[in-house]
């Protein structure tokens, strides 16, 4: 590794390379694609929490003048592929609706309003069903299973067959570790299911033609992923399926499945015209996946001087209405900033009658941590320890043995937190009614499938290709590394994000893994390619190509040539690529793993009003251990963001479920995320740890800071009102009514 | 002899053991020789899992070079978002 190294454009912060196209209004978003003959899809929602289908009559609809096809679950063939199948079924309700929103019939019509008119024309007769929300009812033995058949086959009758998946980590004696603490304190959390809350809505227009090829143009974190679960449903082949992304109004993990891309496909096809399908703001609340909500117990001992002897979780999380497995890295994360000697988290995956549920930056993580670092803070205003103190005393340094097994390698949680202690903001005086909150936080990070192309055009620029959708500002980060490597500015490089038959596999952009292994294989192709500008340099020349080498931006002789030739610039090269052998390139598809992981620690301010129970953030800085910060506006942005999303999750936001089991506040105006006029500007403090596994130090930054937030707002709360709140969202009638109580 | 770490809920495909003995070079050899020992986490693997070689987690690569005294903690398949 080299990351000692000055570098040239690395830590620099250029101009954004979409920048100009999204403040101008010029760039491409899901819903900006029109095309010739194209129709409008709409798709009919359940109103049931749980209702078998008896019936669908959509004869009217048909023959209403303007729809061009009507599609329902009939339409659409079995999948043998299980995960694909529940995909589909997730995408049109078969035989059951499964939550208040599931899909249960399309229409695609020339005029949206047509679309609109037909949906009211289709007959569904319903059965109507028990339902459940709550992921501890759900639990209990008797509830109203969702799909029979797929518990845990190690779990017994002491739950219901809603519980799809059991884990548990952890080492030591936890009894052990209890029994020689000073104190031990138990409490239970509940958090809300939030949305992503990306501003685009899904959107697609999906082209399929008579020879059976297939074009789609969709807002997704990964086109791959699109092209290979649409193909499976649509009985395709992969390559007959083009997938472009379009540029993405935000994700956060949202946009790592599919909702609306196969009823598009099959609309089209039936209709044998292009068909776009937008979600309503409605339909992205009512039916994509927001995260999990829980139920939790946490139980942690510590002696007087602030050791934890040991801790536990139990950590039930609900996940909608399909089998999935999420929870192992709610109970992967929980402990994971401390080194423990006896740790036990368990987990259980729940599923409800509620939108099945997707990743949200961190998944599983925040709540998790909520619950944790909230009883650190109680343990530690019991004790009258300093939270940082406690929390430097506990940390995991490298050598500690995590509490999900593995041992780290050179990690930053120590050297962030001595920054937060050392921060002006921690000893910042605070007014009435205020309060501050720390909490640190966890994620893991990985690596995975990329594919990279670049080719050294003749006048001297590059041109790179990657496969992973920019939702974070890779295309940045990728040409400045580009840039690094090559020895050329970087303005003098442009990286696209090329559809599905232009370049190889790329995984879904997730798990804060793009800029670590994308750039992994950006560098390895610029590699390839200065090795055939060496070839070529040293065929001009007339000398061997082993006594050429590339310094700062050009080939030049080196041994016992050195000096005998000027260097040959890479525009000098690429000038004469025609003469030389024809266009130089260079290439990398590979599967980067040893991503590094990544801890975060937060400090806040926040006040409560006596009267209304309202909390504002007054002050907030997230100091994170970033590995080498590519664009550090970009890398502070991350941060920001992430704060940003978390408090949101602590104060307002979550899923608000009637006794019908319908969501009552599928919209912005009551499902309140934070805006820009409601915080502070974020102060952020980078501290890079270098990654070994990454050429130029690099670690995922897009994840972890979205873990401590919900922790540190609850702890200021505390704080200002000595009410401790285990329920999120903490909304002002909660924090007046346990005031009250108190 | 590698020593392989199982996380809890999988200790019932072990005998209860939270590490178990695989001979193995790669982590495809052993994977392998888990699902053959301990044919309950045969499911398990064929679904995904991650492997952590000494502190560094890899997803899914077979060919991964496996010392006898690494540290591998067998864990589940990352996801994030």
């Amino acid at each position: 590794m080299n990351v000692k190294r000055e570098f040239k454009v690395l830590g620099t912060r250029p101009v954004r390379p979409d920048g100009v196209e999204k403040v101008t209004g010029k760039a491409l978003f899901g819903a900006d694609l029109y095309v010739t003959g194209m129709l409008h899809g709409r798709i009919l929602r359940s109103p049931h929490a749980h209702a078998r289908i008896l019936s669908i009559d959509t004869s009217a609809a048909k023959a209403l003048n303007g729809v061009k096809a009507v599609i329902t679950s009939a339409d659409f063939d079995a999948v043998e592929d299980e995960a694909t199948q529940w995909t589909m079924h997730n995408c049109m309700a078969h035989g059951v609706a499964l939550y208040d929103g599931h899909a249960v019939a399309a229409v695609a019509a020339t005029s949206k309003s047509i679309a609109a008119a037909a949906l009211k024309l289709i007959k569904v007769d319903y059965e109507i069903l028990p339902h459940v929300t709550d992921v501890d009812a759900a639990m209990k033995p008797g509830a109203v299973v969702l799909h029979e058949g797929h518990k845990d086959p190690g779990l017994g009758d002491e739950c219901s067959d809603n519980v799809v998946h059991y884990c548990e980590f952890g080492h030591g004696d936890v009894d052990a570790g209890f029994a020689q603490a000073d104190t031990v304190l138990e409490r239970n959390f509940k958090t809300e299911a939030a949305h992503q809350g990306y501003i685009e809505p899904q959107a697609c227009l999906a082209n399929m033609g008579p020879d059976g090829k297939g074009e789609l143009w969709c807002s997704t974190q990964g086109h791959y992923m699109v092209r290979e679960v649409c193909a499976k449903i649509m009985g395709m082949d992969s390559s007959q399926l083009r997938v472009t992304a379009s540029e993405i109004g935000g994700g956060f993990g949202g946009k790592t499945t599919i909702f609306t891309e196969p009823t598009a496909l099959m609309l089209s096809r039936k209709a044998g015209r292009p068909v776009k399908v937008v979600m309503s703001r409605d339909e992205v609340f009512r039916a994509t996946g927001p995260t999990m909500s829980a139920s939790m117990d946490i139980k942690i001992g510590m002696a007087a001087d602030g050791r934890i002897t040991a801790a536990a979780a139990k950590l039930r999380y609900q996940g909608g209405a399909f089998p999935y497995q999420m929870v192992m890295m709610g109970a992967m994360s929980a402990f994971a900033p401390y080194d423990l000697d006896n740790v036990k988290a368990e987990g259980w995956d729940v599923m409800t009658n509620r939108p099945k549920m997707i990743s949200y930056r961190a998944p599983g993580a925040p709540m998790a941590a909520y619950a944790v670092e909230s009883v650190i803070d109680e343990l530690c205003q019991n004790l009258g320890l300093d939270p940082l103190d406690v929390r430097l005393k506990n940390a995991a340094r490298e050598g500690t043995k995590s509490s999900y097994g593995p041992t780290f390698k050179a990690i930053g949680l120590v050297d962030a937190l001595e920054a937060a202690k050392a921060h002006p903001h921690y000893s910042a005086p605070l007014s009435a009614n205020q309060g501050r909150g720390v909490a640190c936080g966890f994620w893991f990070n990985f690596g995975g499938q990329v594919s990279v192309s670049m080719a050294i055009n003749n006048d001297g620029t590059v041109n790179l290709v990657e496969g992973n959708p920019d939702i974070g500002g890779s295309r940045a980060s990728i040409s400045m590394m580009a840039a690094e490597e090559l020895g050329i500015p970087y303005n003098r490089i442009r990286t696209i994000i090329g559809d599905t038959s232009a370049i190889g596999f790329s995984d879904t952009t997730d798990g804060s893994r793009v800029t670590f292994a994308v750039g992994i294989a950006t560098i390895k192709a610029a590699k390839a390619a200065k090795v055939e500008m060496c070839k070529r340099a040293a065929q001009i020349w007339g000398i061997d190509v082993d006594a050429v080498e590339w310094v700062d931006g050009a080939a030049q002789p080196t041994g016992h040539n050195a000096g005998d030739f000027p260097p040959m610039s890479l525009a000098d090269i690429a000038a004469v690529s025609a003469q030389t052998g024809g266009p130089i390139a260079g290439h990398h598809e590979g599967a980067p793993d040893q991503a590094g992981v990544s801890f975060g620690v937060h400090l806040v301010d926040i006040e409560v009003d006596p009267e209304t129970g309202f909390t504002s953030v007054k002050r907030y800085t997230v100091l994170q251990d970033v590995g080498k910060a590519i664009h550090p506006a970009y890398v502070e942005g991350q941060l920001q963001g992430g704060a940003v999303q978390g408090i949101g999750w602590a104060l307002n936001e979550g899923y608000v479920y009637g006794e019908d089991g319908r969501l009552q506040n599928a919209g912005f105006l009551d499902y309140r995320i934070p805006v820009a006029s409601d915080l502070p500007m974020i102060d952020t403090v980078m501290i890079e740890v270098p990654n070994p596994g990454h050429p130029f130090g690099v670690r995922g930054v897009g994840e972890t800071s979205i873990v401590p937030p919900l922790a540190a707002v609850a702890n200021a709360v505390a704080a200002a009102t000595s009410v401790r709140m285990f329920e999120l969202p903490m909304s002002p009638p909660k924090i007046l009514a346990e005031r009250d109580k108190a | 002899m590698v020593q392989v770490v199982i996380w809890g809920s999988l200790r019932r495909y072990t005998d209860g053991l939270p590490q178990v003995s695989v001979e193995a070079k790669t982590s495809r050899q052993l994977l392998d020789g888990l699902a053959r020992d301990y044919p309950g986490l045969a499911h398990v693997i064929d679904a995904g899992v991650s492997l952590s070689i000494d502190g560094e987690i890899f997803k899914d690569a077979w060919f991964t070079p496996i010392n006898p005294d690494s540290e591998v903690v067998l864990m589940p398949l990352m996801v994030g978002g």
